[in-house]
């Protein structure tokens, strides 16, 4: 990055010795006391091997080569269904079983398995990530006396590293010197707090000389400080060197995971290692999050529990009922011979051991392989997250990620979507667009929403003809700006023709404030010549590029003086000015405005000053107001397209006033103690007075690609978006304008803080204004209207107390859009909670630094921008996209399909295994009860494994009800989600009714047609193989034909998992009645000479399928035809090729499919056309 | 070279639009149109097959007959079970069946037993698929519990199945001739070939205390013991018939056959019945009428689903 570029020389520090580094304070009295222990003997490493700190190696893996496996066997088991597999396995060593023990313990080994094998490829990863941390190299002082490259993991504490530019440092590290003479190196914490702009560290006096590798040789010294701990802000500690004690702090700690930027090298010495260095002290393990569908899974688990106890309790009943009053005359049985499981004596014992046996046998209602095919299903459908081109950002070259599977079908389901802005809405990059100087608006370049705006508008001229010529004069040909920071567009303006205009003057007054109050530094650009600008905000970084290209040119900062060529004068000649700089009063966000002095090169001192409008308003003297009224409202249009205004003025001074206020500002300045800050601000506040107002500039906080776009489709599926920022309040309100979030005709509620001291009073003050909000919504009649909530951070921490969130809560989902400003990582976690446990609603939380973390994790979806560099809030999160845009896809596309394909999945699940399990049930009551299982062991192993397994499978991964366009067409059919059509207790029940139907229908229909008579010419009759053999038949059979049905999604792939299965039962069977007798037993050739030759066999499978399937062909007929779903009509119109055909229906369909939003540009653009009627309906 | 170029692009193409889940499909959509037409072909499809069925099993001739009431001497009724009991009692029984309808070769003789609980699972389990096969060499006889030794030698055939055999018999006389019965291939064709050795003799069979069932001839090897055989193949439901043997010659109306049979078998402690049944068979096997039933009510069914849909669909045009 910083090749090509000169870099103006310059100590930097002394720019900003103005008010930098003022010193902490913080004396090290503790040290050595409880907590402050710590020692590093610096540069001695020999030393250290007396008192062992941790060493530099991380490790985030969960486990190690030896605990893996007891450790994983115990997550396993840890689950209720798996552990009653664990008891059926055990219990199956014991006679009491029914089956085999291999049918009991091969599956519970194979699902266990597959599980861990899982768990084990994830913590590989892990393991494989801290490797290649742990093996990045750095420069480490040895004892030969140069610096030689070490891998990370053997930096230990008290060893001097040496890191370069754009390096990350090793560990927590004690800063010592850099390449600048002052010691001063700077730092970008992306990685650590989200913020992108670079912090500034100096090293102690003491050592500033150890700046070359030589010096290391005897370098000797000892800390002693602070044991580990996670505070990033905090450092106690002190250096002893060389015979004195200095203190340090925080501003000599660099950090592990931050990156040293725009400073060629530094040294240090380690004081903190791995697990001990702050970052790590920080980190917390991600919470497992579950889905909904899963959680709600658990609950269909626990009936089909109850289900399987009453059913084995009606069993182990039944048998000790027979036990006792049968089996003494069931004298084939040798009674008299009969252990106590059979012993007519004690039929309580025998109905007891039975229940273990029933419990066994039915176990088929739970089915075992629902948690290992669900964990297959949804790997494979991250995998295609991962692999949609259409997620994959090219500039980035970064594709959608989806970190954990868990949670594929929670996207289906999100309600509320909490965004953060900068990085998330925002590209964080400012342009420069429109400005108004002299009261005459410059600037014909449109904002994005303004130009969204029209585009929508033309897309709906059809409707409205009269909206038609409105769009035109706005429709604007595709324009690109090639230069960064910078999309102004007017010919009065640019290349020099502002001399030609009336107010040339006050255009150039403009522009050299624009040039010259700041504080950013020049670069320049030695391919191209230009100079860019490193600027503390990317606002003032625009304002710079303006000013060069509007021919204003700062090209040189020296400690005192600003240069600046002009491009375009009177005379046709650049000159360079000069300007001294007397003072600069910083911007804060108290302050909400920029000042300096300046001495020009006459001699004049002038007062250059930008602020926020309505601070600069209360400043102006009287004649400065002549551009009042016109500023004002172009400021007012600015804000309405989206763009972030600030208003620039003047002052002439005067030779005798500077001086007298600069000996008052240099008093202040000067004066220690508590009001210092005060003094110095009253100070400022008497010089920036009797402005005059030249101008405002609108600046364009560029929103990232598609982002309007992305939120309208988001509001059209029906989601909630909230935007959660640190920004203030009139940044927000701007970016909520920009990306229809708010527009002009909303009612906004701002909530704020009344500034009193009494907490109560606040609280009561802030109640109110919510009550008064609550109350106004109620009072609205117009079914339009739209209600906007914005509150700020400090009044959030009130309305977020127990006693007042759900009202709060109770505003803000009444309000079409909400928008926080002002808040703190933590409160952006609080609300987050509130919104998931108050609504009781899906979650979904995107954001792209540390300080989204919290609320990534809190959320029921978290997602994390990738693309910029801090990684933090990837790590945390379940998803990760490059662009918001993104979201749309994610969610409208996967997660619409994820959802649908899983819970139809564990619909079918269920089904399947009461259909088939239940079959069982019934046989018992025909056997007295005693626990035979009409099926041969090895088909009801087969039977969750291979037979009915991958069709389910393939419908978890493949279905699509409609295909991905669709769903973007018709973003409606997302509330399907949310609205949980697919997984409520009506579905679920439906389908185990199913189940129940389809279990009577084939065990009834095959155990009268095997009843007692011959069931071959050849006058055999029906055994207990022949008919286990034909109900399984029909089983196979009827669950796959019912799949077939439910599908509505048919590749190759779907056929061959369901017409394979069909065929691997068959060819199973052929095998097995191959094998020798003393494996297959009654089963030998079971198909080629017993039942293939029989047509009865092949009639009752087909009766048995079509009947098992025809109520719910009906059902599924009557629902499409009758009571059709969204998806059931778009299919229709898809498969009948209507939308080729009737483009006009087409897109009339399309547009009732969008459901009624209040927010993004479709609201924005309904909400123009209805004003417009008004309008029209007015003149008429 | 091309031509493997191409198959590379297109296997490439095709993997590609795997990962993009964009792979061909067919989307079959239930419209009005196909579910009247499904339900409609079901109908034609199911009602003919189900007539078919119906008079496939109305063609079967079958005669049932209780005996295990009528075969005890009216003074033993009272106490059945001693009376089946006591050895010394010649249990020869005479039946007649009158035939109603001419029975055409083969005519299969099944003996029905009621309330037999051959489907237990202590019963089921009980028998040695290894020991049918390799005899004495095979010595694991833990599964035939609890008649798995005597005297401490093993039993051959073991098991509760071998030991609680059927042996009733049964003798048919037509106008005073013998009636050939064929009692050779009444078991499965594997089960002899396969299942049962060869060279497996029975061996301390019905030799405890307690006899159970029938004695096996000790000479004939186990794979020629066909009633054994048909025995050993429990049956599914606690009613059934097992295949006796095959008249192969036709019965006419109005024939009456005297059965003389011998009521050996122990049914009257838990109240089973036994019958004998003497069955024709049609391509289909024995005489059921609920498979046509079923076949015919699905159809029926499928054509009503139809005709509702054709009316809804009139009625409600969407």
């Amino acid at each position: 990055m910083a090749r090509g570029r000169i870099r103006a020389k310059l100590r930097k520090s002394h720019l900003y010795s103005f008010c930098l580094f003022r010193s902490s304070g913080s004396g090290g009295q503790s040290i050595g006391g409880p907590g402050f222990s710590r020692t590093v003997y610096c540069n001695e490493p020999q030393v250290l091997n007396q008192k062992p700190y941790r060493s530099n190696i991380i490790s985030t893996t969960k486990y190690n080569f030896f605990s893996f496996l007891p450790k994983a066997l115990y997550e396993q088991f840890h689950r209720v269904a798996n552990l009653y597999f664990l008891g059926c396995a055990i219990a199956s060593l014991t006679p009491l079983s029914p089956f085999s023990p291999v049918s009991m313990i091969a599956p519970l080994a194979f699902v266990v398995g597959l599980s861990m094998a899982k768990e084990g490829l994830e913590d590989w990863r892990r393991f494989m990530q801290d490797r290649e941390v742990n093996s990045r190299k750095v420069h480490v002082h040895n004892e030969e006396g140069g610096f030689g490259k070490k891998t990370w993991e053997d930096v230990r504490v008290g060893d001097v590293v040496k890191v370069e530019k754009d390096q990350f440092f090793p560990a927590d590290l004690l800063l010592l010197s850099s390449n600048y003479e002052d010691g001063i190196c700077y730092v970008e914490t992306m990685n650590l707090d989200g913020e992108t702009n670079l912090k500034a560290k100096k090293a102690l006096e003491a050592t500033l000389g150890l700046d070359e590798d030589d010096n290391f040789n005897n370098f000797k010294g000892i800390i002693k400080c602070e044991d580990p701990n996670p505070s990033l802000y905090t450092f106690v500690g002190n250096l002893e060197y060389e015979g004195k004690v200095y203190a340090i702090d925080p501003t000599q700690i660099l950090l592990r995971d931050s990156k040293l930027r725009n400073t060629e090298f530094v040294y240090g010495v380690v004081i903190f290692t791995g697990h001990d260095s702050k970052v790590m002290q920080n980190s917390t393990r991600s919470p497992s999050k579950r889905s909904r569908v899963e959680k709600k899974m658990d609950y269909i688990i626990y009936v089909l529990f109850s289900v399987l106890l009453v059913i084995s309790l009606i069993s182990s009943f039944g048998f000790a009922v027979e036990i006792k009053y049968s089996m003494p005359v069931w004298w084939f049985m040798r009674p008299q011979d009969a252990d106590e499981y059979y012993s007519p004596k004690k039929p309580v014992i025998s109905g007891l051991s039975h229940m273990v046996t029933a419990l066994m046998l039915y176990g088929y209602l739970i089915p075992i392989s629902l948690y290992v095919s669900i964990e297959v299903v949804k790997v494979l459908q991250a995998t295609f997250i991962n692999q949609d081109i259409q997620m994959y950002d090219e500039d980035t070259g970064i594709p959608a990620q989806a970190r954990t599977s868990n949670l594929n079908e929670e996207l289906g389901q999100v309600d509320t979507i909490l965004s953060d802005k900068t990085g998330t809405l925002t590209c964080n990059q400012m342009d420069f667009l429109k400005c108004s100087i002299a009261g005459i608006p410059y600037g014909v370049s449109p904002s994005e929403v303004e130009l969204a705006a029209a585009q929508q508008m033309a897309n709906d001229q059809e409707d409205q003809g009269e909206l038609k010529t409105l769009v035109a004069s706005k429709k604007e040909k595709a324009h690109k700006s090639p230069i960064k920071g910078f999309n102004f567009e007017d010919n009065r303006l640019m290349n020099g023709n502002w001399l030609k205009e009336p107010t040339a003057a006050r255009i150039m007054l403009f522009c050299q404030i624009l040039a010259v109050c700041h504080t950013a530094i020049p670069e320049l650009n030695e391919e191209t010549g230009n100079y860019t600008y490193e600027a503390e905000s990317p606002d003032e970084g625009s304002f710079l590029v303006a000013a060069r290209e509007l021919g204003f040119e700062f090209f040189q900062r020296t400690q005192s003086s600003v240069f600046v060529r002009e491009k375009y004068t009177a005379s046709g000649k650049p000159i360079e000015r000069e300007y001294k700089i007397l003072n600069v009063l910083e911007f804060t966000s108290k302050r909400k405005r920029m000042t300096v002095i300046v001495r020009d090169g006459e001699g004049q001192i002038l007062l250059l000053c930008k602020g926020a409008d309505s601070i600069i308003f209360d400043r102006l003297s009287k004649d400065g107001k002549l551009y009042l009224e016109d500023t004002t409202r172009h400021l007012n249009d600015y804000g309405e397209a989206g763009l972030r205004t600030l208003a620039l003025a003047y002052r002439k001074l005067e030779e005798s006033e500077y001086t007298a206020w600069n000996n008052e500002f240099q008093k202040a300045k000067t004066s220690i103690g508590a009001d210092r800050d005060a003094m110095l601000e009253n100070a400022a506040d008497m010089m920036e007075r009797d402005l005059f107002l030249v101008g405002a500039t609108a600046v364009e906080d560029k929103l990232q690609k598609g982002v309007p776009q992305c939120i309208d489709k988001l509001a059209q599926a029906g989601l909630k978006l909230w935007v959660l920022t640190g920004d203030k309040m009139e940044t927000a309100i701007n970016i909520g304008f920009a990306c229809s979030l708010l527009r002009q005709g909303m009612k906004q509620i701002c909530i704020t803080e009344s500034g009193s001291e009494d907490k109560q009073e606040v609280k009561e003050d802030i109640l109110k204004q919510i009550t008064n909000g609550l109350e106004m919504i109620k009072q609205e009649n117009d079914p339009h209207a739209a209600f906007a909530l914005i509150i700020d951070g400090k009044t959030l921490a009130y309305a977020l107390e127990d006693d007042m969130k759900l009202k709060f809560l109770g505003l803000a989902v009444e309000c079409a859009s909400v928008i926080c400003c002002r808040v703190s990582p933590k409160q952006k976690a609080l609300v987050t909670r509130l919104v998931k446990q108050g609504t009781g609603k899906t979650t979904l939380a995107i954001g792209d630094g540390a300080n989204d973390v919290g609320m990534i994790q809190e959320a029921d979806i978290g997602v994390g921008i990738s693309g910029v560099e801090g990684m933090q809030a990837v790590m945390a999160s379940d998803f990760s996209v490059s662009q918001f845009r993104f979201l749309e896809r994610l969610l409208v596309v996967h997660g619409h399909w994820c959802y649908k394909r899983i819970a139809q999945m564990i619909c079918y699940f269920f089904y399947k295994n009461i259909a088939f399990g239940l079959t069982l049930f019934y046989f018992e009551a025909f056997t007295g009860f005693s626990g035979q299982s009409v099926y041969d062991d090895w088909y009801m192993l087969l039977f969750n494994v291979v037979l009915t397994s991958l069709p389910v499978m393939s419908l978890g991964v493949f279905e699509q009800d409609v295909s991905s366009e669709v769903c973007l067409e018709f973003p409606a059919v997302y509330q399907q989600g949310p609205r949980n059509l697919f997984f409520d207790w009506y579905r679920i029940l439906g389908w185990m009714g199913n189940g129940l139907l389809c279990s009577l229908i084939i065990f009834f229909i095959n155990i009268i047609i095997l009843y007692d008579q011959a069931f071959r010419a050849e006058g055999q009759t029906a055994d207990l193989a022949v008919l286990g053999t034909t109900m399984f038949t029909c089983t196979v059979w009827s669950l796959n034909c019912q799949i077939a049905l439910t599908m509505s999604h048919f590749t190759w792939i779907q056929h061959v998992t369901i017409w394979g299965s069909i065929a691997a039962w068959y060819i199973f069977l052929l095998i097995y009645g191959a094998l020798s007798p003393r494996i297959s037993g009654d089963a030998y050739q079971i198909l080629v000479e017993a039942l293939a030759p029989a047509p009865i066999y092949w009639q009752t499978t087909l009766l048995a399928t079509i009947a098992c399937t025809l109520p719910y062909m009906a059902h599924i007929a009557y629902q499409r035809c009758f009571e059709p779903e969204d998806h059931h009509i778009i299919q229709e119109i898809k498969y009948y090729r209507k939308d080729v055909e009737d483009q006009h229906m087409w897109t009339r369909e399309r547009s009732k499919a969008r459901q009624k939003t209040k927010i993004g540009f479709t609201a924005r653009v309904d909400a123009k056309i209805r004003q417009v009627r008004a309008k029209l309906n007015k003149k008429q | 070279m091309d031509t493997d170029r191409e198959r590379h692009r297109a296997r490439e193409t095709a993997f590609y639009l795997f990962t993009q889940q964009s792979l061909p499909a067919c989307k079959p959509v239930l419209t009005p149109g196909w579910v009247i037409a499904i339900f409609l072909f079901m109908g034609v499809i199911f009602i003919p097959v189900g007539l078919v069925t119906l008079r496939a099993s109305h063609c079967v001739v079958e005669i049932v007959d209780r005996y295990d009431i009528d075969c005890v001497p009216e003074p033993s009724r009272m106490d059945k079970v001693s009376y089946i009991q006591d050895d010394s009692i010649p249990k020869n029984c005479s039946r007649f069946m009158k035939v109603h309808k001419y029975m055409k070769a083969p005519i299969y003789i099944y003996y029905q037993l009621d309330n037999y609980y051959q489907n237990h699972r202590r019963y089921v389990k009980s028998r040695s698929d290894k020991q049918l096969l390799d005899g004495q060499k095979y010595h694991d006889t833990s599964y035939c519990q609890p008649v798995e030794s005597n005297n401490n030698r093993p039993i051959v055939p073991c098991g509760l199945i071998a030991w609680s055999l059927f042996n009733d018999t049964f003798e048919f006389i037509r106008e005073g001739a013998e009636l050939k019965v064929n009692r050779k291939n009444i078991a499965w064709k594997s089960d002899r070939g396969h299942k049962f050795g060869k060279n497996v003799y029975p061996f301390n069979f019905q030799n405890g205390t307690l006899i159970g069932g029938g004695k096996l001839n000790p000479e004939i090897p186990l794979s020629d013991q066909e009633d054994l055989i048909v025995w050993m193949r429990t049956s599914a439901l606690p009613s059934f018939r097992k295949l006796y043997g095959r008249i192969e010659e036709d019965l006419d109306v109005d024939d009456v056959v005297v059965v003389n049979l011998m009521n050996n078998y122990n049914t009257y402690s838990f109240g089973g019945k036994k019958k004998l049944v003497l069955s024709t068979s049609s391509w289909l096997g024995g005489k059921n009428d609920f498979l046509g039933h079923a076949c015919v009510f699905v159809g029926c069914s499928s054509l009503t689903l139809a005709i509702i849909f054709v009316l809804l669909h009139v009625k409600y045009r969407r």
